[in-house]
């Protein structure tokens, strides 16, 4: 055996090659990496359905597509990005870079997080195998009822949404509670809460707000499968039920949601903004408050979303102050970024380009969200082309631009490869130009009075043109996407080595190799600084310095403190095991089973998702 | 006043003998559109004489012109409340330009290269950057949000009831994929056309039969939600006479797309013309061709799901006929109400509009084309 340091490591956190260890890894990095891979493909395949709508919308009466397809198309186009995409996808990143981020060796929980992706892969499979037996669902990614119910939807399509999202549920929830505790209890000592990056602040606020949105939407689904599988009424006016509780149920998860996306990437920016400006983030306290107060207001403001159903005044007066007031977050992290480039020194490599495009972008979004809290407005153009227009700008600016960013930014820590600086500035042109190409002019088809959902339209309306420049938009934001893909590939072959710290970066992952070893640092990192990396010139040196905390003698990393992070306990942590996969596939089997409703099949997966759950908590007799 | 040339033909200077003008020629088509149906005497005898309809209809559908008077502009108001919400959007507008210029311009200054000042630490924060993040962030939002705020309130008010109050009232009832029109205070029942008098309010109660709809009329005011088991009202007002486009806007399933209908505002003294027609319901068939093509209906399907009041048919499932021919278009703004779309809708409506609940009526050439006179006929 090594008996180097770093060999002892090795031979500690080292899973053994192949595919036992594929199925049966814990390492927060390969399950990070994961959760990305498969993330972006969902993100490429609900880009094709939003192509295929394009097209069948660039000009009137287009009969590319029927409007069953039409319906299926962006029913999965919204649930797949806002489920299978964006949500796992930052997930991806905060599961490589907040352990790095805070300078301990593993997620809190590793079988928990191995546990979280299988459910996510497998639920992602799940709600596609629709398409296999063609009821994919077709009630847009809100699912209203009573249209959603069994009367009015018989098929399997409003069943696979349901069960598909229960299903996923699980994964989200798993995520959310396994960072909030390894935030809270394996931060490097020294790194207090105030000491946080400002990423971790945003993966924080993020795993609180799905802990507590997200079981309003698994209720309204639970609650609306059992409408529609045992006749329960819930949602049924007929019988004492109410359809308007779906909308509220679904929207108090749904707003949410939005800053679910939202934060993270908030948090990305606020990562390559000082790094790009070379110098501090300006105004630290305000943005990690502002981060916390967005997902705290991002809760009282759902009802915006329903200013149409006929709701009294007063209810909506204070919806509407609530969603003026969530602006003022969102207006002092801007600012807060504005003003650290301004006095910094910019460095225009393409994570910064992209981040550039996010802040263009987001204030554009910004600026009609506000106009959505102002209720008689909101009434004449909700459910138009102009909320296309809005919620892409937030979105697709608000998280893809931050997500291309990271991309940029992290792929050399991750693969130890640099991206090419010109393929990224064309990516960035492409994407940038392609997309306010596609969603600018739905601002002004909304404001000409075209409905969303619609799968064809009338000529002489006006909306012609507008429609055809999205089009036309569409296609080429899709060629920058590719160019991305394609560059992606090119750095894994022949792309300069990154070194540890390509960018002069300030946080923690920038102190160990790229990509990091499996037990991410030779010794926990004592903290300092709010920028550890830029304070602490030992920490760039990446060599041992008091072996103290080397942790090498057992599988092991440091609990801390909630607060101060004080060094408080040594945790043992989990080897490789099979018992996530094999728990995650009998849950899978479950959701078949529900599905299509054969008991033995329920019976089956829940034997097996409860025996994977017992050898999972058999507790191991400590090796002699 | 700035309604469609077609539209100042028909509605323009008032006067006696405009006032029997009926909306429909607005969008009637042009000669070629309107002569005999090609292709049915032709081939009469033919036994697939009911296809070859088929072929005018869709040769028609490439030159297919939209049946309303304006395109449905939200910035192009013609009622009181789409004007006082196009009048926030501009304020709200003008605000946001100012932002998005402002934030783009610091932007491109941000990165513009420049000296360094002397006391540019990238370790501490300068004081007006602080100041920065205090007067864009909070200060200016502040101030603005409760502008808005305040006019939001406002608008909220004067929308929420007419100035003065609605004598009319009208319900409308959504159905998968069309819209039932009654008018409970004269005692009858239309269908996808809302007949309104100009220069009044007019109160519209809301129902749904199945789904939730959306009732919108973008030059007229914003939505209101066709919730199921909760009836809402709205109000409407059209300023000049034409015809306001409106159109579902709450994602209703299959043809959400096709869930389209008119507002036809009147001159008041048109209006009450229309409404005596109503009343009478459908005219006697007045030539034997008439007479057959009425048979042809009663003695088919239809009468089980269609309502012509003077006839025996009292069918609640689709859309009431009585006044068909001067309806805008069929199948809920799906195609124009001419004769050759007509004929294609009664033979394959699943064609025009799949996944409607009418099913496909084969008839030989000679009772679909009197039937097809016959319902124009009903004005």
């Amino acid at each position: 055996m090594d008996v180097s340091l770093e060999g002892r490591l090795e031979h500690l956190w080292e899973e053994a090659p192949g595919l036992g260890s594929w199925l049966a890894t814990v390492d927060h990095k390969r399950i990070g990496k994961r959760y990305i891979y498969t993330a972006f493909v969902f993100f490429l395949i609900a880009g094709v359905e939003a192509l295929i709508m394009r097209a069948q919308l660039a000009r009137p009466d287009e009969t590319l597509v029927g409007p069953q397809a039409f319906n299926e198309l962006f029913s999965m186009h919204g649930i797949t990005m806002i489920f299978f995409f964006v949500t796992p996808m930052l997930f991806g990143f905060g599961n490589y870079f907040v352990p790095l981020q805070i300078g301990t060796r593993d997620m809190a929980f590793p079988r928990l997080n191995a546990f979280g992706f299988w459910i996510f892969l497998f639920a992602g499979l799940f709600m596609y195998s629709s398409f296999l037996i063609g009821k994919a669902p077709d009630n847009g990614w809100f699912n209203y009822t009573p249209f959603s119910g069994k009367a009015f939807s018989p098929g399997l399509n409003a069943d696979y949404y349901t069960l598909g999202l229960i299903f996923l549920g699980i994964s989200t929830t798993a995520g959310a509670f396994n960072f909030i505790v390894t935030i809270f209890k394996l931060r490097a000592p020294g790194m207090s809460i105030v000491r946080m990056p400002l990423y971790v602040w945003a993966i924080l606020a993020t795993s609180f707000a799905v802990v507590f949105a997200l079981p309003s939407l698994t209720m309204a689904n639970v609650m609306l499968e059992l409408d529609r599988r045992l006749g329960m009424h819930f949602f049924d006016p007929a019988h004492g039920g109410s359809s308007i509780l779906w909308q509220h149920l679904f929207w108090i998860f749904g707003h949410p949601d939005v800053y679910i996306i939202f934060l993270p990437a908030v948090g990305i920016v606020s990562s390559i903004v000082p790094v790009f400006s070379r110098r501090r983030i300006v105004g630290y306290l305000w943005l990690a408050l502002a981060t916390m107060a967005t997902g705290v207001i991002g809760f009282g403001v759902w009802v915006h979303h329903m200013f149409a159903v006929g709701l009294p005044n007063l209810s909506m007066a204070f919806f509407s102050a609530a969603s003026l007031l969530i602006t003022i977050p969102s207006g002092v992290q801007i600012f807060a970024w504005l003003a650290t480039i301004i006095s910094g020194k910019p460095v225009l490599k393409t994570p910064m380009l992209f981040v550039l495009g996010f802040l263009f972008v987001f204030v554009v979004g910004g600026v009609t969200g506000v106009m959505f809290a102002a209720v008689p407005f909101d009434q004449q153009i909700t459910d138009s082309y102009f909320v296309v227009a809005h919620f892409h700008y937030v979105l697709f600016g608000g998280a893809v631009f931050p997500i291309f960013g990271a991309i940029h930014y992290w792929v050399p820590k991750m693969w130890g490869r640099l991206m090419d600086e010109g393929l990224g500035r064309l990516s960035f042109w492409l994407i940038f130009l392609g997309f306010n190409l596609t969603f600018f002019p739905m601002h002004i088809s909304g404001l000409l009075g075209m409905p969303r959902r619609i799968y064809t339209y009338h000529a002489g309306l006006g909306w012609d043109l507008w429609n055809l420049l999205s089009t036309i938009g569409s296609f080429v934001l899709s060629l920058g996407i590719l160019v991305v893909v394609a560059n992606f590939f090119r750095s894994l072959r022949s792309g300069r080595p990154a070194g540890p710290d390509p960018w002069g970066g300030e946080s923690l992952e920038w102190a160990t190799s790229s990509p990091p070893p499996p037990y991410n640092f030779l010794e926990i990192p004592i903290v300092r600084s709010g920028e550890p990396v830029w304070d602490q010139p030992e920490l760039r040196e990446h060599a041992v310095r008091v072996q103290e905390l080397t942790l090498a003698e057992e599988h092991e990393t440091l609990g801390t403190s909630v607060l101060d992070a004080q060094p408080e306990s040594i945790l043992p942590m989990p080897e490789e095991s099979y018992t996530p996969v094999a728990t995650a596939f009998g849950i899978a089997v479950l959701f078949v089973g529900l599905l299509t409703g054969l008991y033995p099949v329920i019976v089956l997966g829940g034997l097996a998702g409860i025996a994977g759950l017992l050898a999972w908590f058999r507790v191991k007799e400590p090796e002699p | 006043m700035p309604v469609g040339p077609g539209l100042d033909l028909l509605f323009g200077p008032g006067g006696p003998e405009t006032t029997q003008a009926p909306p429909r020629e607005s969008c009637r088509p042009t000669e070629e559109a309107t002569t005999r149906i090609p292709g049915v005497e032709s081939s009469r005898r033919s036994r697939n004489a009911t296809f070859a309809l088929l072929v005018p209809a869709i040769a028609a559908a490439v030159s297919l012109a939209a049946c309303s008077g304006t395109p449905p502009s939200t910035l192009k108001p013609h009622g009181p409340g789409a004007a006082r919400i196009a009048g926030l959007w501009w304020f709200m507008f003008a605000v946001s330009a100012f932002v998005v210029v402002l934030i783009g311009a610091l932007l491109l200054f941000s990165i513009l290269p420049r000296r360094r000042r002397k006391g540019d630490d990238p370790d501490t924060t300068p004081a007006w950057a602080t100041r920065m993040v205090v007067v864009g962030g909070v200060v200016f939002p502040v101030v603005v949000l409760s502008v808005l705020w305040v006019l939001t309130l406002q608008d909220m008010d004067a929308l929420s009831q007419p100035s003065r109050p609605a004598r009319l009232e009208i319900h409308v009832t959504g159905y998968q994929w069309w819209w039932k029109v009654a008018y409970p205070q004269q005692g009858f029942v239309t269908a996808n056309d809302i007949h309104i008098p100009t220069g009044q309010p007019v109160r519209v109660l809301l129902t749904t039969f199945d789904v939730n709809h959306s009732f919108w009329v973008p030059q007229l005011t914003g939505k209101t939600d066709l919730i199921a088991g909760k009836p809402n009202t709205t109000w409407i007002e059209a300023d000049n006479p034409g015809v306001y486009r409106g159109q579902c806007a709450e994602y209703c399933g299959l043809q959400h797309a096709n869930m389209i209908f008119d507002v036809v505002a009147q001159r008041p003294a048109d209006y009450q013309v229309w409404v005596t027609r109503q009343q009478q319901g459908a005219p006697p068939a007045a030539t034997t061709d008439l007479l057959h093509g009425e048979q042809v209906f009663l003695s088919q399907p239809c009468v089980a799901c269609h309502t012509v009041r003077g006839t025996p048919a009292r069918g609640t499932v689709g859309p009431d006929l009585t006044d068909f021919g001067d309806r805008l278009s069929i199948g809920a703004g799906a195609v124009p109400n001419t004769p050759g779309y007509l004929g294609g809708w009664i033979i394959d409506s699943q064609g025009v509009k799949p996944g409607n609940k009418m099913p496909p009526i084969e008839l030989p050439a000679q009772d679909l084309q009197d039937l097809i006179a016959w319902l124009e006929s009903m004005r």
